[in-house]
């Protein structure tokens, strides 16, 4: 429906989920740590926004109406399956309620969902899909679609860390990060991989994925304010601001793929640009280096090599080495691969690739040996990689792409690429 | 477990096939995606069909034949092949559907193989 023709009810009742959903989630359940029973509390609630709101007009407050119904609905579920430590809980709700709705109730609760939702106890996979319910409200189906897995196994999968986390009793707390940096990983990876999925759709065809990029780019943001002494943080919003700024020039006007060497840098987000190396020296600042700041850099320098064409492949090689250092994923050693190919050792490139394991159908594996053997001068070689590197593909651009020989052109290292 | 594959494409695409300009990158695509399934060793079988224009459909009603042109539902997607494969999992043949040329010109029915009937 078309917003502007919406009741106000509706629209504010809408408004206020997506504004607040993950803050009133983690107010509603950081006592019960229940989720699921908060969530169907959220739900009576904005149930009931709907039909009292456009009755009686929307509140002045919204949100801390929806949190005062939404509260009440929790506390009758759990009166009515209430044990006697479970009506303490609810008692303490309750009280909490009047001190919450007069001051502004919304302080870093969502912080602490974060780290509930990354918790080492949940099931990797379901980590990220449960920040995109939890902290912003995103139903399941289309959770499903970005993660690629049916409706009914994305559901299941949410309802058994929910229960999880209910059953197992994990805190809802922000965690000591001197002691447990492995925890704020969790977080940050798990956000990354919402990103790296919306990511890969390269056309931008599907709207659902391009909402979820925005989404990450928020949890990042969030996590980043939230944690301003951390400088992983601020290194993964770096570089997630960093791959959104360029997404515009990834695509030409008929649809085609265009791969990084050959985007117009007039086409980034000149904005996004400076808030990513903004974002970049504040976390250097820090002195303490890690996976995503280096990830980061690395994408910093790419911006830089197409901004003044002045070639950085021997310090792009490094800071691969360093990054393969913080995270030897299959992922990191392909691009390092690559990234040594194009420094001009595709001779050692071709050897880490083939010395790998598990990539059989990894397609960055296979685009990754096209381009490498293309730049150890086998070209037929290269043509089989790329083929199965688009058999394996999902998006219909970076068929085209790869199969049209995209993966040749002149190493960053030989002249800028503009001239092949 | 294993799963079939069957891909529905739109007219569009599948017109794209004998389109001289098109045929290329539409086959090209096509070899691709089955010769990754085949590398990977998911492939169990498969194969394309003609065009819904050559279909022939039978059915027998109250014991006359009858016999027309075409395929049995006239619908926008129709069927334009279908492969075999074995994974560990629906969403493994998830993936492997995501990947199929028509997927992002039609559809991908995923459909388990059924195991034999109890006493077969």
């Amino acid at each position: 429906m078309d917003a502007a023709r919406r009741p106000p009810a509706a629209a504010m009742a809408e408004q206020a989920a997506r504004a607040s959903y993950g803050r009133l989630v983690a107010l509603v359940s950081a006592r019960t740590r229940d989720i699921a029973a908060a969530e169907d509390a959220l739900a009576e609630a904005f149930a009931a926004a709907l039909a009292q709101w456009g009755e009686q007009g929307v509140p002045a407050n919204p949100e801390a109406w929806l949190l005062t119904v939404a509260r009440r609905a929790a506390g009758h579920q759990s009166a009515r399956a209430a044990t006697a430590a479970r009506a303490e809980d609810v008692l303490a709700l309750l009280a909490e309620e009047r001190e919450d709705t007069e001051t502004s109730p919304f302080g870093d609760e969502r912080l602490a969902l974060l780290f509930v939702c990354a918790h080492p106890a949940i099931d990797p996979d379901a980590q990220a899909p449960l920040m995109l319910q939890t902290v912003l409200g995103l139903d399941a189906a289309r959770i499903a679609g970005a993660f690629l897995v049916s409706s009914t196994a994305m559901g299941q999968r949410l309802v058994r860390a929910k229960r999880k986390i209910r059953d197992a009793g994990i805190a809802f707390a922000v965690p000591d990060l001197a002691e447990a940096p492995q925890r704020l990983g969790g977080v940050l990876s798990a956000i990354y991989a919402a990103y790296g999925t919306a990511w890969d759709d390269t056309l931008g065809a599907d709207t659902r994925l391009a909402g979820l990029r925005s989404e990450a780019l928020f949890l990042a943001r969030l996590t980043a304010e939230l944690l301003p002494g951390e400088a992983e943080a601020l290194g993964l919003l770096s570089l997630i601001l960093h791959c959104e700024a360029r997404q515009s020039a990834r695509r030409a006007p008929d649809g085609t793929f265009v791969a990084l060497h050959a985007q117009d840098p007039g086409l980034w987000s000149r904005e996004m640009v400076a808030e990513a190396e903004a974002a970049l020296r504040r976390a250097a600042a820090m002195a303490s280096p890690g996976r995503f700041q280096t990830e980061a850099a690395i994408q910093s320098l790419h911006a830089h090599q197409r901004m003044t064409g002045e070639r950085f492949t021997a310090p792009l090689a490094r800071l691969y080495d360093v990054l393969a250092g913080f995270a030897p994923t299959t992922g990191v050693m392909v691009a390092r691969a690559v990234a040594h190919a194009e420094n001009g050792a595709s001779g050692p490139a071709l050897e880490q690739l083939h010395s790998m394991e598990g990539v059989s159908s990894y397609q960055p594996w296979w685009a990754a040996l096209a381009r490498v053997s293309w730049l150890a001068g086998d070209a037929e070689g290269a043509a089989a990689a790329a083929a199965t590197a688009a058999g394996l593909s999902a998006d219909p651009a970076i068929r085209t792409f790869l199969l049209g020989g995209g993966y040749r052109f002149a190493a960053a290292s030989s002249g800028p690429d503009e001239s092949r | 477990m294993q799963y079939v594959l069957l891909y529905n494409e739109i007219p569009e695409e599948r017109a794209k096939g004998s389109d001289p300009a098109e045929a290329e990158a539409y086959w090209g695509g096509w070899m691709a995606y089955m010769g990754a399934m085949s590398q990977a060793g998911v492939l169990q079988g498969g194969n394309g069909l003609d065009v819904p224009e050559t279909a022939t459909t039978l059915r027998i009603a109250n014991g006359t034949r009858h016999v027309a042109d075409g395929p049995f539902a006239d619908t926008k997607e129709a069927l334009g092949g279908y492969a075999v494969i074995e994974v560990p999992d629906l969403d493994a043949a998830l993936e492997w559907a995501s990947r199929a040329p028509c997927a992002a010109a039609g559809s991908v029915e995923i459909r388990p193989v059924m195991p034999p009937p109890p006493g077969a």
